[in-house]
This record gives C-alpha cells, structure tokens and sequence, in this order.
C-alpha cells in the first residue's frame, strides 16, 4: 500500500479526533490546576502541604465554630464529633461511625467549606482541620501530621461498613489497593 | 346501552368504559337532578383582554399550584421545591414546578464565561464552551428526574399526614435536549484503565458524584434544554449531567467538569448522604437506580370528593429500569386490582400517566396503585420495604429524610365525608 492512502486511511479510521465536530479547546493539566481539586480515596489527588490538630484548633473556632458548634458538637449545622450507635435507619451519620474513606473529609472541605465562602481555605488550612476532626473524634493522635503520604494511609472505623446495592452495576475494582 | 361491569372491588370500573362510548356512559352514571343555571355574558366577553406578555404565565386564578419550599429563607441549608403533582396533569412537568435541591442556593452562571473540562484518563484532555457544545448533534428524550431521598416519610413508624407534594413532591419529568456524553468521549478518547467518571459542578458547594463509564457511555448526555427552553436555573442553567432513571443527586447540575479515574471519589454525597442504613447495621452504597413506583395524584390528600358518583382516579407511574408495562389500582386496600389505562406515550425511563374511571358508592374506599416493569420488576408493597429496609426509630418531620429510595405502595383512605388521608394498608 502506498503511503499516502495509508495515511488516509489511518485519518479515516481514528475516530478519536477525526469524525466528529471538534469543537473543543485541548486543554493543559497547568491550566486546569485550578479546577483539579479531586481527591481519590488512594490519595490521588491531594496536594503538598500537612497539617496537624493543633494547627487546626484556632482555625475550626474561627471558620467552622459558628455553624458546627465548639470542637464540633454541633450547631446549626451537624456535630462532627461524636460516635453514636447505628441502631435505626435513621440514625446519625457522623464521621467516626460512618464515613468510609479519610480523604473524603479533606476532599469535602477543600470543595465545599466553609459554606458562605468556599475555595477560601488555603490547603494547609484544610489539612490542619482534616487532622483537627481526625484527632477530635480520636481517629488519629493529636501529635500525628496529615500530608498526602498519611491520610490515605488512616482506616476509617467503618471502612468495612458498605455493601453496593447494584453490583452487577459496578465497575470491577481498581487494580491497586485502597 | 351496553353494561359496564366493575373492574374490581368498591367500584372500580373497566379502563375502556370510555374507549367504548364515553357519552353513554355519562348518561348511565349521572342523575341530572341539579337544574342547570341561567347562562349569561360575563365582563372578559364584553371588552378586550389584557396584553400578551413576551413570556407566558399562568392565570391569575393558578397562584396556589406552586412549588412548596422547605427553607424559604435561604438559611446556611439546602434548599427543596417540590413538585404538586395533585394539581398537575399529564407525563411532564412545567419548568417553573420541575422540583429543585439546592445545597448552597442556585449559582447564577454568565453562560459565556461557563466552561465544561473533560479530563483525567482521557487520551486528550478537552474544555468546551455553551457555544460549542451547542453546534454538536443533540439528542432529546423525556426521562422522570427523582431525588433518592423522595417519598422518605414513608419511611415512618405511623403515616405522616401530608399531601402527595409533601410526600412524592420530589420527582418531576421533562424532555431534556442535549449532547450525547458518548459523543464527547469520542473526541476526547478513553484511556483503558478509566472506569468511573466522577462529575463535579460550578455551584459553591462544586458538589460531586461517582458514576460508572457504563453508564455514561449508555445513555447519558450533557443536557442544555428543558422543554424546549434553555435549563432553568435551579436544574443547573447552562448545563447539567442527564442520567436517565438514576438517583437524582448524580445527575449534577451547573456542570463543570468530568474527571475519568479508575475509582470513584468516595465523594461526600456517597460516603455519607446517599448511602443507606440496613437493620444490620451496614449501608448500602451506590445505590444508582430509581426503582418502579407509582402513586396515585387524583384524588389524594387535600382533594376532597364532593359527594358519591364518577371520578377518575389517575396518578402517575416510572421506573429507572425501564418501561412501564402494567398499573394496577385497587379502591379497596389491596384486596382487588384492576388494570389502569396507560396514556401514550409510553416512554422508558419518563411518567407514564394512568388512569381508571371509579363509581364511588359513598363508602369507605382505600386507593392505592402499583406499577410493573419491561424488565420484569413490580413496585414492592410498603410491608415488602419495611421487612427488608427497617423503619425509623421515630417519626420524622414532614419534609426529613430518614433513609432513600422508598418505591413502595402509597395508600389513600377516603371516609363517608370524601376527605383523603395517608394510611398504611
């Protein structure tokens, strides 16, 4: 075959970027950093910086208190401490009774807190109050460092607590461990 | 005239009396007793009307069919309107009443600065504009849109008295038009290792879902149109994740991104909101699916009947699986169906409106509806959910989520007087 209709060809069957309109901008992981804020439970994601209980003590009483009360007992919005029994339906759902993955605390507070200015937070902060909550709900020391080596690495009391309800609807597993 | 024989117990009568001849029927059921009043011109026939506005609304005389909203005053919550399906007819649901959850309010996005990013285990990483995504080929299909979390004060030790808004308010059904999301993965390409997408939107909470490739590459689409007008603001304007017949939650608005990754985020609504206590202690997770229901809208709560004769009983069906095949309606709580008529179209995935005429003798009647499946699924009974669900410890309030994805049969009680009440049956 010659080379140009092979060319041709190759252009004919490369459906990724041949057929279709092609109105959209290819786009850099440097211009995206901004918007990359997912964390996967394996720690993909997370980034530099670390934080510890101590760190996070002033800031929770300045950013977090108003709404989740003193050290997270509660207020207008729910308690973060605290580890009631899971003897109803409708029971409490609280960090240390029943959030499966670490990084989900972090991942939460990075994209979502505090709730009238979120994206405010600096990663440091939110390291130091992932470490704060940890800590409070004595998931992990007061001395412990949360970074992105550590806080994957923490096992959630009800990491074991879930069951898919369609598993016939559920991707296979990730190759490497969680 | 020809005989109506009754479809079921407590005067259910066959779906196809009208099919058959509608004014003999009408004739054979009423009494004419009340004499007809005198006709006169009234003022609006005598002078001109008002002026047509650019954009239409209702009557003046329709203020009371509206959302009913469960933090009116913006306080640091989430904010529901739900839909009143008691006033409402037909398979969609006029925008300005689709029901709407908003975690931190509605973000008021300028669709020229909006930007879609489809990234992550992709061969090439892509950002689209409103502009762009709207040159692509669209697709249009109605499909239902249910919060997992609807009907959940039937989760209740003792019914709850509340109206079907109050209840199912929170499950509306439109013709969405998009861009297929295969379509944009054509372009972008998939790495082989991606299994999830996880989606995220613009809004402040840039609240995020874990959804199987699988199903993106089914049938969801990138949806910028809502019955034919531009999505509204509070269904995620420009732009929303479309994943017919899944929990509603996943179907993320104000979309901004779409990350493929070969695990799910474990992201807040699925760690914690959206998973789903058992009577042993564990949860159900992912659970992706908003399972065939039905409820009946006329009559219900609210919808006094005005003394005994003909009315129609209607309500609406759906199933995230599929299409509805069957409806069966009982008037006397359980002990005899009969099968309702179901309006065409009959769409998979969307309400399906049925409906059976009813002599009502002036008794106690106990109205309920069950629906049925393509894929061989059948609306479970409350029992059936509670036996494998659990029940709350305690009654919550009207507008409280105790658990999600209550599918089972809505009973309504209808007494001597013709006021309806929730009743387990």
């Amino acid at each position: 075959m010659s080379m140009p209709r092979l060319l041709a060809l190759l252009v004919v069957c490369t459906p990724a970027f041949g057929a279709g309109p092609n109105l959209g901008t290819p786009i850099s992981p440097a211009e995206l950093a901004a918007w990359n804020i997912f964390v996967l439970p394996d720690g993909t994601g997370l980034p530099r910086g670390s934080g510890t209980f101590a760190q996070g003590a002033p800031i929770f009483a300045q950013k977090c208190a108003l709404c989740h009360g003193d050290q997270g007992k509660g207020g207008i919005s729910a308690a973060l401490v605290g580890s009631p029994p899971i003897k109803s339906l409708d029971a409490t759902k609280t960090i240390a009774n029943f959030w499966p993955y670490s990084t989900t605390i972090f991942d939460f507070i990075r994209r979502s807190m505090p709730w009238q200015q979120p994206r405010s937070l600096t990663d440091e902060e939110v390291y130091a109050l992932t470490a704060y909550l940890l800590a409070l709900n004595k998931i992990i020391g007061e001395q412990d460092v949360m970074n992105a080596q550590t806080l994957p690495k923490v096992k959630m009391p009800n990491r074991n607590g879930f069951i898919p309800r369609f598993p016939d609807k559920m991707p296979p597993g990730p190759e490497r461990d969680l | 005239m020809e005989k109506f024989a009754p479809a079921a117990g407590n005067g259910l009568l066959d779906r196809r009396a009208f099919l058959r001849g509608g004014a003999a029927l009408a004739a054979a059921m009423t009494g004419y007793s009340v004499k007809a009043e005198t006709l006169t011109d009234q003022p609006w026939s005598k002078e001109p009307g008002t002026l047509v506005p650019p954009y239409g609304a209702p009557s003046r005389y329709e203020k009371e069919v509206v959302r009913t909203l469960s933090n009116p005053n913006g306080e640091p919550r989430t904010q529901h309107g739900r839909t009143p399906h008691h006033l409402l007819q037909g398979m969609t649901t006029p925008n300005g009443l689709h029901f709407t959850i908003s975690h931190a309010g509605n973000a008021d996005i300028d669709p020229e600065k909006h930007r879609l990013a489809i990234h992550g285990l992709v061969k090439r990483p892509l950002v689209f504009t409103l502009d762009s995504l709207a040159r692509y080929p669209m697709v249009s299909r109605f499909t239902f849109m249910e919060c997992g979390g609807n009907s959940a004060p039937l989760f209740s030790p003792e019914p709850i008295q509340a109206n079907v808004q109050a209840l199912h308010g929170l499950a509306s059904c439109a013709e969405w038009t998009g861009v297929k999301l295969s379509t944009l993965l054509d372009e972008t390409g998939i790495d082989p290792k991606a299994k999830w997408v996880v989606a995220e939107g613009a809004d402040a909470p840039h609240l995020s879902r874990s959804v199987p490739l699988t199903k993106i590459l089914d049938d969801a689409m990138v949806a910028l149109y809502q019955n034919g007008e531009r999505v509204m603001p509070g269904q995620g304007y420009p732009m929303r994740l479309l994943l017919p017949g899944w929990e509603g939650n996943m179907n993320v608005k104000w979309l901004r991104r779409l990350q493929l990754t070969d695990m799910p985020g474990m992201t807040y609504y699925e760690s914690r909101t959206y998973a789903q206590i058992l009577p042993d202690g564990k949860a159900y997770q992912f659970y992706f699916i908003q399972e065939v229901k039905s409820f009946i809208t006329q009559p219900s709560v609210g919808l006094s009947l005005r003394g005994p004769g003909f009315y129609e009983i209607s309500g609406v069906a759906y199933s995230g699986n599929g299409r509805i095949t069957k409806v069966m309606v009982s008037a006397d709580g359980g002990k005899s169906w009969a099968e309702a008529a179901l309006q065409e179209p009959v769409l998979s995935k969307a309400f399906t409106r049925f409906r059976i005429p009813w002599q009502w003798n002036g008794g106690p009647a106990v109205l309920q509806s069950r629906a049925w499946d393509d894929q061989g699924n059948v609306q479970p009974t409350r029992a059936e959910i509670v036996a494998h669900r659990g029940v709350a410890a305690r009654v919550p309030p009207v507008l409280g989520f105790p658990s999600q994805h209550f599918n089972g049969i809505t009973s309504w009680a209808i007494d001597a007087q013709g006021e309806v009440r929730h009743v387990y049956a």
